[in-house]
């Protein structure tokens, strides 16, 4: 299709078509350009690469502009951050304020607030930058969370992009850390509260706690060494990790070449889009300066920390609704809902799992149930191939019910970092409101597993529907023996593509307990659970509607639409490694070799 | 495909399936071909490519060049104005931005001309590319990635061959001697590193500025200090203590320090406040304080934060950070929230001249629990 020409509107274009095209002599301007690049290539060999990532095809869809929006806010940040160090002090020594925002004149400080103050106030278009270093980092960890819901709920983590799924998981790790770093940097009273928060943290890990504590602080609290220690860590030592890993990130994507959503002409073998010279340059670079005047449009109208406000640091006073940044608020929010009786005394030692269990547990738990996810529905499914082509999420209705029953918790821990606020602003109770998120962590996930995974089987049967009659024309036609009966309008082969092109899937079989002689052949325990987590997974599939299915349909409605067919285990074909993927269940089959006695068992 | 008219399939069947689609048999179960048809769909190929506007007609692709550049413009202008803003603009000037409310004027248009400025280039480069550029996609054939046979085998023979040729394997002397010094060379990078990150906390936790300061041979003095209010760093009259009243409290000395004010404050930080006797239902709790004049921690058992919020009414004291509440008229006992342990009673009385002073430390450590704090 890319070889097709542009149909000619003018009959000029017309008259010419089949000539050779006329090769111009390059411009004075190219022919430097083309100096400057030949010199260039002598010494580097760099033709053949450029030109090969010149002419790659990038395929198109809003949701790929999700990780985009992330990419291009880490580079606004690293910017902007530059640009902060010029005049940002890290020291946690103290001062007396005497720039020129008026209220905290005469104020003692440590000089990390003082010169945040000179940013925000002496320093002209000072504000602007701080301003939207903190928003693009905001929006750095919208947009990565939002892309890696993109890539879960598309199974875009499958073979062979695992690996890119965890090193993404990292790098949402360290944007989480690097964020933190970076917002409490100015040892104003709020990042002050939030970073003794954190002391409190260390402090209560079993054994090393205290011991922990004081090498990262230095001695007590707060003391003078984790503003310069926190700033090492925030400008230095976890960017090198974030742009190391980000750079693999992009040079994988490059690798395996980007994944594309199923579509007419779309296979798991060919990439289908635009070529980065010129429209992906032009769209994906334009795009970079719509995100920066997005953001920075942002930072212009809406203030973010206002440092000013809070004043400096001191352990004794506090503001009411003390809240970190988004991306932290899960673990303070399990905080305010884990109860005081997890804090045990052994042996005269104090455990607080009451802290432990939502700051030291929870973080790296969130990210290690991310990062293996891909290896569990692969050791699950079994499956082995590579996979180019995106599911549409509905066609996986149990990894979308796991991703929202994720997305829910994950949610309710968050939002109860905002219980305070929300009881001032609902009027309501703040136990009331606590104990609503208490119990909600544990009713919400399932159901939201539940109805997630109820809206795609229903989405499905829509499809097969649609695939199977088609659309309601709403004309009314009168039979010659005088019936009604709808008039349905034919879908097109590609639209009907859309709705049938994904695979039939069904749970796999464990092998009958006795094989053909009697002779017991008890099952692995590894594979009872297989066999059960796959029947979790794919017990209720809808499968895509059948040539043969339509074509029964067509004929005699009445007779083969099979819109909620249960997974038929004794027409199963008798194959104990059977993949989803190889077939459609054969209910017109009456095989019923294998797979019965392990069918009974999986059933209960 | 199907003529419609003639085998109606949708109207007028008895709708049985709670989905709504008519006839639903579910013993025929999912229908996979059987020999004439096919048992999958075929991918139906690329569909028509869809012509826009500006392919069509030179009089459309002129407007979308129009806007192409001047949404360029519209950046140059944005450049130019974020200039002229910045040194025409004072500093102190406001501005006022409806739904936003007043805000600092270079700030806000700087940020505006900014926003246009880069807005105009990233727009521009879309509208152009979506309008005018060739928009015929490409198709790039997929690679397995998976190397060849030969290359995997070529990369195990290379990797034997360098076995064979250092004698790694033959050797093991130099094997496990060139192990055990990779598996250590790192320690004296990391030796000092994590020797000088700060001081064994010792006891350090445990006591606080109310212990007074550490003598020669490791005790503490714990003398009476008198209660400063802070910030003011005047000490407190009995009398002054009014019922309902509530004073934020700090030992004498403290905010007299030339350094580590911070660190002594974290520990030592004091809430004082005055119940009627009667309420207070804790025999210690009475017998620690002056006549309903009661002192607590102020740093709360859970992660530390400030307990600042003193209801009078309730007599609950609630941490901001998590929303542990404490009450006052039970020795500050956790009735809600996070934490567990109550917040540390000050034992308090008032000297010759009627200030209160604090009688000995606090007899546990205060601020957030840690492994060894004992079970006090």
């Amino acid at each position: 299709m890319s070889t097709e020409s542009i149909p000619a509107g003018r009959p000029a274009d017309r008259l010419r078509d089949g000539d050779t095209p006329v090769t111009h002599a390059p411009s004075a301007a190219a022919r430097k350009v083309g100096g400057v690049a030949g010199w260039i290539d002598d010494r580097t060999n760099g033709a053949r690469g450029i030109n090969y990532l010149l002419r790659k095809v990038f395929p198109h869809h809003w949701s790929f502009m999700l990780g985009e929006i992330a990419m291009y806010s880490l580079i606004i940040c690293l910017l902007s951050g530059a640009l902060l160090t010029i005049w940002f002090v890290p020291s946690a020594g103290h001062t007396v304020y005497d720039g020129s925002y008026v209220p905290l004149r005469g104020t003692q400080m440590s000089e990390a607030y003082a010169s945040t103050l000179d940013i925000s106030f002496d320093v002209k278009g000072g504000l602007l930058i701080r301003q939207i270093h903190h928003w693009a980092a905001l929006m750095f960890l919208v947009g990565l969370t939002v892309h890696m819901f993109r890539v879960f709920f598309t199974g875009a983590f499958r073979k062979p992009r695992e690996l890119n799924w965890v090193i993404g998981t990292v790098l949402a790790l360290l944007a989480a850390i690097e964020g933190f770093a970076g917002y409490s940097l100015p040892d104003d009273l709020l990042s002050g509260t939030g970073i003794r928060a954190m002391e409190g943290f260390v402090q209560t890990a079993p054994v090393i706690g205290s011991y922990l504590a004081y090498a990262i602080f230095g001695g007590p609290f707060p003391g003078e060494a984790i503003i310069p220690r926190l700033y090492a860590a925030h400008v230095l030592l976890i960017p090198a990790i974030l742009v190391g890993l980000f750079i693999a990130h992009i040079v994988l994507v490059a690798v395996h070449k980007h994944t594309q959503y199923p579509g007419p002409g779309r296979t798991n073998d060919n990439v289908v889009g635009h070529r980065v010279m010129p429209v992906y340059a032009a769209t994906a670079g334009g795009f970079f300066f719509i995100v920066f005047g997005v953001i920075t449009l942002i930072s212009a109208l809406f203030t973010i920390n206002p440092i000013w406000a809070y004043g400096p640091y001191d352990p004794s006073p506090v503001t009411a609704g003390s809240q970190p940044d988004w991306y932290m608020g899960a673990y303070d929010g399990a905080l305010r809902l884990l109860p005081g009786w997890l804090e045990f005394q052994i042996g005269g030692n104090t455990l607080s799992l009451n802290i432990a269990l939502g700051a030291l547990v929870l973080l790296p738990l969130v990210y290690i149930v991310l990062g293996s996810y891909p290896f569990v529905e692969k050791w699950v499914t079994g499956d082995d191939r590579e996979h180019h082509l995106l599911d549409r999420p509905r066609n996986n209705p149990t990894r979308t019910g796991i991703g929202m029953a994720g997305i829910v918790a994950y949610s309710v821990f968050m939002f109860a970092a905002g219980n305070d606020i929300m009881a001032i602003k609902l009027g309501m109770s703040i136990n009331d409101i606590t104990w609503v998120f208490r119990i909600g962590l544990f009713v919400l996930p399932p159901l939201a597993f539940w109805v997630t995974k109820r809206i795609c089987l229903s989405l499905q049967r829509r499809d097969r529907d649609l695939a199977l009659h088609a659309r309601e024309s709403g004309r009314i036609i009168r039979g010659a023996d005088g019936s009604f009966h709808e008039r349905h309008d034919d879908l097109t082969d590609y639209e009907r593509w859309i709705l049938v092109q994904h695979e039939p899937v069904a749970p796999l079989q464990l092998e009958p307990e006795y094989d053909e002689n009697g002779v017991a052949r008890p099952a692995a325990r590894k594979d009872r659970l297989r066999a059960k987590l796959s029947h979790f997974y794919f017990k209720d599939a809808v499968n895509p509607v059948t040539p043969a299915e339509l074509a029964a349909a067509h004929h005699d409605g009445q007779q083969a639409e099979a819109i909620e067919a249960p997974f038929d285990y004794e027409g199963i074909e008798g194959d104990s490694d059977h993949t989803p993927g190889n077939g459609g269940v054969g209910a017109d089959t009456n095989a019923g070799r294998g797979g019965i006695g392990s069918a009974s068992r999986l059933r209960e | 495909m199907n003529e419609q008219d003639s085998t109606p399939t949708g109207g007028e069947v008895t709708r049985t399936g709670e989905f709504g689609s008519g006839a639903v048999r579910l013993d025929q179960g999912h229908i996979v071909g059987d020999g004439g048809i096919p048992e999958r769909f075929q991918n139906p190929g690329f569909p028509p490519h869809a012509v826009r506007g500006a392919d069509l007609d030179e009089a459309a692709a002129k407007r979308a060049e129009r806007i192409v550049g001047g949404l360029f413009v519209m950046s140059i202008l944005g450049t130019l104005g974020f200039i002229v803003a910045y040194f025409a603009i004072d500093s102190e000037a406001t501005i006022f931005i409806p739904g936003t409310g007043s805000t600092n004027a270079v700030h806000a248009v700087l940020g505006i001309c900014m926003a246009l400025s880069l807005l105009g280039i990233g727009l521009g480069a879309v509208q152009w590319a979506k309008t005018l550029m060739n928009d015929h996609e490409a198709v790039e054939e997929r690679h397995p990635q998976r190397s060849a046979d030969a290359d995997r085998a070529k990369f195990v023979e290379i990797m034997s061959d360098g076995d064979r040729e250092s004698q790694l394997s033959r050797r093991p002397l130099i094997k496990y001697a060139l192990g055990g010094a990779l598996g250590l060379f790192a320690v004296p990078v990391v030796l000092p590193l994590i020797g000088g990150l700060g001081p064994l906390p010792g006891d350090d936790l445990s006591v606080s500025f109310w212990n007074g300061e550490q003598e020669e041979d490791g005790s503490y003095p714990n003398e009476p200090l008198r209660l400063m209010r802070d910030p003011q760093n005047t000490p407190i009259k009995a009398s002054e203590v009014t019922i309902g009243s509530v004073f934020h409290v700090m030992p004498e000395g403290l905010l007299d320090l030339e350094e580590h004010i911070l660190e002594a404050k974290a520990k030592a930080a004091v809430i004082v406040m005055r119940l009627d006797p009667d309420d207070i239902k804790s025999q210690k709790e009475k017998d620690w304080g002056h006549q309903g004049i009661v002192a607590y921690s102020k740093i709360c058992t859970h992660v530390g934060c400030p307990v600042g919020l003193y209801e009078q009414q309730t007599h609950h004291l609630l941490c901001p950070c998590h929303q542990s509440t404490f009450d006052v008229t039970q020795d500050c006992k956790v009735i809600f929230g996070p934490a567990k342990r109550p917040l540390p009673q000050l034992p308090i009385t008032v000297d010759d001249e009627g200030y209160l002073i604090s009688k000995g430390p606090f007899r546990e450590a205060t601020g957030p629990s840690f492994w060894e704090r004992g079970s006090a």
